[in-house]
């Protein structure tokens, strides 16, 4: 295949560059989830399947259930934020429409980091919203608006929320006009017809969104670290921990490939929940 | 009602608007305020901004971000081109197949790519530095360049290469005199992609730098670990502005003379 045309060629510097950098480096860290951990948190090459019994401990369990809550709860307020206004953008006109788009766009591409900050400027004890109610006199200690479970969800969905934006609205754009005229012209209200046309027409949109942000936010450590109190650990942080301070590298990989197999077994389900759900619609 | 359902949905999207750039809006007006403990405006100042500029660790790693950032998005593009360029020649099924590779590191959590990488480092005894901040960089910036080419790519056609291949030019002046021309836009846009994924990058470059390598945004971290800070957020700012210009001149790039607006993402 590949003596045809020499041009063919030029994908092989890009594709050892992944394979060294990329897939050597993935399975190496399946590989180093067997192994067993050293005193001084070295590696030691002798086959355990204890890292893997270890995350079956309740604390862990706790954290995976945790984190997965949170991703379920940032994914599906993403929908709720992210639709309407997908759906706004579609209906305005193709000029205004690119501004709109540039728009959603742009936040995205700003340092998480940066914009989870933000927020703490805003919703710390000293932050823009307690001095402003301290001044007013509404309040006379500064409310615990910042280290907790809800401002976690808040910087979640606040720094995922384009990814959801744009899928749907390039779904929206796709969908056949047609139909939905037919359906009002079958007498449909508005509310059915987007319930009953409009939406599952762009199911693509939301199924491809919410993968992009349940992903992001299963692996999610800056905005736990710079939003969240010491008790809204996910399950990111414990990861970054092992690799970082507790040098377990074998527990750390253990539990990324953990949480990779999960993320890959939501998004399996979804997938098939959604296909599920079309063929019986389709059929009915 | 037909109405009230337009301005109630006009009105939840520019809430929406709201919500996703008042914080950032206000991160930039408080790096203005001349108070340094609490929330209250205290007057206009430049002097958050005077103080990173005689700051030397911020400029070190504003070097850093720099250094990384061009080397790191040359070595992206050129790879990425080349590769965009072979997958176009492909079959269906192998190109589906290499995309397939290629565009995983887009959907894998990017807290697993950091530790892979580090992982292999250490595996391989490299000092973790600058050197592993560009390897890093290449990887994760790579596969988005060929989003960007391929695209650019396919709104192209096939038929001026083969137009020119009848008039007699070989393969190479066909890519050297017309291909590249071509997608010159494309691989502009790419290229500046590439640069502001690495300058913006924290998760993977936390892993992979070293401490000597520290840049802007391990900078930031840093700092915001540590409290709020009028510096942390005149510092943000700049990074918030460079990022913006970055990505506006990239997608001018990128839109040019294409047919295909379709925002990328």
């Amino acid at each position: 295949m590949l003596n045809k045309k020499p041009v063919k060629l030029l994908a092989l510097p890009a594709l050892l560059w992944m394979g060294a950098l990329f897939v050597l480096p993935m399975l190496m860290i399946a590989v180093l989830s067997f192994l067993k951990r050293g005193t001084y948190g070295q590696v030691v090459y002798e086959f355990t399947l204890n890292n893997y019994i270890r995350i079956f401990d309740p604390l862990y369990g706790q954290i995976f259930w945790d984190t997965l809550v949170v991703a379920v709860l940032t994914t599906v307020f993403s929908i709720l934020c992210g639709y309407p206004l997908a759906y706004y953008i579609s209906r305005l006109e193709k000029s205004t429409q690119q501004i709109w788009l540039l728009l959603v766009m742009i936040p995205f591409w700003i340092n998480f980091l940066v914009r989870s900050y933000a927020w703490v400027i805003i919703l710390r004890s000293q932050g823009v919203i307690n001095t402003f109610l301290q001044s007013l006199g509404i309040i006379s200690e500064p409310l615990p608006l910042l280290y907790n479970s809800g401002s976690v969800l808040l910087g979640m969905v606040y720094t995922l929320m384009p990814f959801m934006v744009l899928p749907i609205y390039v779904s929206l754009e796709q969908m056949d006009r047609r139909k939905l005229e037919a359906a009002y012209d079958l007498g449909a209200t508005p509310w059915k017809a987007f319930w009953h046309v409009t939406l599952p027409m762009t199911k693509t949109g939301v199924v491809t969104g919410s993968i992009l942000v349940f992903v992001s936010s299963i692996g999610m450590f800056v905005v736990p670290d710079v939003m969240g109190g010491a008790k809204s650990a996910l399950i990111g942080n414990v990861i970054q921990n092992q690799f970082l301070s507790a040098r377990d590298w074998p527990f750390g990989s253990a539990l990324s490939i953990v949480l990779m197999l999960l993320s890959m077994l939501l998004i399996l389900l979804y997938f098939r929940a959604t296909k599920a759900s079309e063929t019986k619609e389709g059929s009915a | 009602m037909k109405t009230l359902r337009r301005n109630a949905l006009s009105g939840y999207s520019w809430l929406m608007l709201v919500f996703l750039y008042l914080p950032i809006l206000i991160l930039v007006l408080y790096s203005f305020n001349d108070s340094r403990i609490n929330a209250t405006w205290t007057g206009f100042t430049w002097k958050w901004y005077v103080s990173l500029f005689e700051n030397r660790q911020v400029m070190q790693a504003l070097m850093n971000s720099m250094t990384i950032g061009v080397i790191s998005s040359v070595i992206a593009t050129v790879l990425g081109t080349a590769a965009a360029l072979a997958v176009k020649h492909y079959s269906i099924r192998w190109s589906n197949i290499f995309n397939g590779l290629m565009y995983l590191p887009i959907v894998i959590p990017e807290i697993m790519m950091g530790l892979a990488m580090l992982v292999l480092f250490s595996q391989v005894q490299m000092e973790l530095g600058k050197v592993t901040l560009i390897l890093a960089h290449v990887t994760f910036s790579m596969p988005y360049v060929m989003v960007i080419i391929s695209g650019r790519l396919a709104d192209m056609g096939k038929e001026l290469e083969e137009a020119s291949q009848d008039l007699g030019a070989t393969p190479w002046e066909t890519l050297r005199y017309v291909t590249l021309p071509l997608i010159m836009p494309g691989i502009i846009a790419g290229f500046l992609m590439a640069f502001t994924l690495s300058l913006d990058d924290f998760i993977i470059s936390f892993f992979v730098a070293g401490p000597n390598s520290t840049t802007l945004p391990l900078y930031i971290y840093g700092l915001v670990k540590r409290g709020v800070s009028p510096e942390v957020n005149a510092l943000s700012t700049l990074l918030i502005v460079s990022t913006v210009l970055l990505v506006v001149v990239a997608e001018i790039f990128r839109r040019k003379d294409s047919k295909n607006n379709q925002s990328i993402f």
